[in-house]
């Protein structure tokens, strides 16, 4: 019942600020620290719970983005379908890796994950009707109700983040979540406690891979354009991972966390440092909590606050 | 006494060594069976296929009847064969507790939870183990003969008709074994047919009705345990010629 008082606060607060006439960099900035939130709320489907390492965010959200742009060249799709394409093509992209935990496991996982990106980003690169190598500008459809797009997507977002949580949240504490814990401490031993590890697998990949391209599908809506090699840049997969690492991976809560954290540091940094020296701060991060709280930091809340939860 | 599990022919290759060459074991429903070898005989080979760690290259394997050898180790499980392993496997990032829900969800309640009733049922399995005071324990701290205890209680929450267990007493002190041995017998008792893998010849001679002894994959002698102990081919494979 609390969770689902604050998840009304946060949609309420999240569609109400763009309406006030704010700074418009707020939600410029905003929007991309709510995306990470989707995004490592997603990945720690499978990367906390299951603990398969997932090093291809960056395909999911890339074919999230291009799906959308798809859809709106195609048939002029509105933004709702867009997202629900991208969920769509994510979900289908995440139950084919999936497949791949059929035979790979750890780093060997992990390294096949990589390869997906490349893969993708090699086919957007040679599709030219999406726009090829040097990308495509799409011309928005005018905004409705909100100022700007960016206020708008702005609103989009703190729904979808929400939404991702919910879900995320459902898995861990349900029976889905216990059998993606058994499987991640041993996968002999779970199999032969009655789990279906491949089924919870192939569910977790999908729908894991669904948030994740979801997430990316209102990126060419919001910088008007799109282009492979920042769409698959692997940098969205430092941001998933790290949110992920640094806020702590057991709990739905962890990734919102380092998220925020994270998120919002970087554009801190971008702005009034660089945006060369912010992959550096992150890089420094994560080896401070590899290395002093590998729980993060709702580990470290557990250890000095055992109490609370 | 009808048959409860069948292996017919059974073989297992790995690459070019085989580690099961048609093997054939029939086990009646209620009995007490021990199957004994030399390290590298292929007694956890033949489990492993049994319950669907692995499947066997040849041969058929039948539970109640029906040939399970295609389906995976989940469905086994879920048909009534459970097993513990030879290192203990733990769900180390739970509780002990915890680490009997998953098959009591799994198996036992079909996936849907029953909280309440799945928790009593979990620690009234504990209670009879002798676990019940490490119930909220993390099982990543428990001690060998703790691990070996909640590898039997965890095969339990399944709720078995055939349990395997897979050297439970290895490693452990005399009185640690005749405790084990205990519940074992118990869990007969209540009916559950229970195949032994032991090195323990004083555990698996005193538990079993019926011992077979595996030899570089092949069954090269069955029967009663006395007979087994005098068999010339049983002390050549452990004590060579």
């Amino acid at each position: 019942m609390k969770f689902w008082i604050g998840a009304a606060i946060t949609v309420v607060v999240g569609v109400g600020l763009p309406l006030m006439p704010l700074n418009e960099y707020l939600f410029y900035a905003g929007y991309m620290v709510l995306s990470f939130v989707v995004l490592a709320t997603a990945w720690n489907i499978l990367g906390g719970y299951a603990g398969y390492v997932n090093f291809g965010p960056p395909a999911f959200f890339g074919i999230g983005a291009y799906s959308a742009v798809l859809l709106f060249k195609w048939l002029q799709a509105p933004l709702v379908v867009q997202i629900a394409g991208a969920a769509l093509m994510g979900g289908l992209l995440g139950f084919g890796v999936g497949l791949l935990t059929l035979r790979l496991r750890g780093i060997f996982f992990a390294i096949a994950t990589v390869a997906v990106v490349f893969i993708m980003e090699t086919l957007m690169v040679n599709w030219r009707y999406v726009g090829g190598a040097t990308g495509l500008q799409i011309l928005r459809p005018p905004v409705e109700v909100f100022d700007t797009y960016t206020r708008m997507l702005f609103a989009v977002m703190t729904v979808m983040s929400v939404a991702a949580v919910a879900i995320a949240r459902y898995i861990q504490v349900s029976w889905i979540g216990r059998g993606l814990r058994a499987l991640r401490d041993s996968e002999d031993a779970a199999e032969c406690s009655g789990v279906p590890t491949l089924k919870l697998k192939l569910f977790a990949c999908a729908v894991s891979g669904a948030l994740m391209a979801a997430a990316g599908a209102p990126m060419p809506m919001y910088l008007s354009f799109i282009e492979p090699a920042s769409t698959f840049n692997l940098s969205y997969t430092i941001a998933a991972l790290g949110s992920a690492i640094i806020g702590g991976m057991v709990h739905w809560a962890g990734p919102i966390i380092g998220a925020i954290l994270l998120g919002t540091l970087q554009q801190v940094v971008t702005v009034t440092i660089s945006s060369e020296i912010n992959v550096l701060v992150v890089g420094v991060l994560l080896v401070v909590f590899v290395v002093a709280a590998p729980e993060g930091i709702l580990g470290l809340i557990k250890k000095y606050f055992p109490g609370k939860k | 006494m009808s048959t409860l599990l069948e292996v017919r022919g059974v073989s297992k290759q790995f690459g070019g060594f085989t580690a099961l060459d048609g093997v054939n074991v029939s086990i009646a429903r209620g009995e007490r069976f021990g199957l004994i070898g030399p390290n590298g005989s292929g007694k956890t080979t033949l489990i492993n296929c049994v319950s669907g760690s692995l499947r066997n290259d040849a041969g058929s394997i039948l539970f109640d009847g029906r040939d399970i050898s295609g389906l995976p180790a989940y469905l086994r499980t879920r048909r009534g064969i459970a097993r513990s392993f030879q290192i203990p496997r733990p769900f180390a990032s739970m509780s002990v507790l915890e680490n009997l829900l998953v098959p009591l969800e799994y198996v036992a309640h079909g996936g849907e939870l029953l909280k309440g009733h799945a928790e009593d049922e979990a620690m009234a399995l504990l209670r009879d183990i002798g676990l019940a005071d490490k119930a909220q324990t993390l099982s990543s701290r428990l001690s060998q003969v703790e691990l070996r205890k909640l590898e039997l209680a965890r095969a339990m929450a399944a709720r078995p008709r055939l349990l395997i267990s897979d050297e439970a007493m290895a490693g452990l002190s005399a009185t640690e074994i005749s405790e084990v041995l205990a519940i074992l017998f118990k869990l007969n008792e209540a009916g559950i047919t229970i195949i032994m893998i032991e090195h323990i010849m004083q555990a698996v001679m005193k538990f079993s009705q019926r011992v077979i002894c595996l030899d570089a994959g092949r069954i090269i002698c069955e029967g009663a345990p006395a007979q087994i102990v005098q068999n010339a081919e049983v002390q050549r494979a452990y004590l060579g010629a």
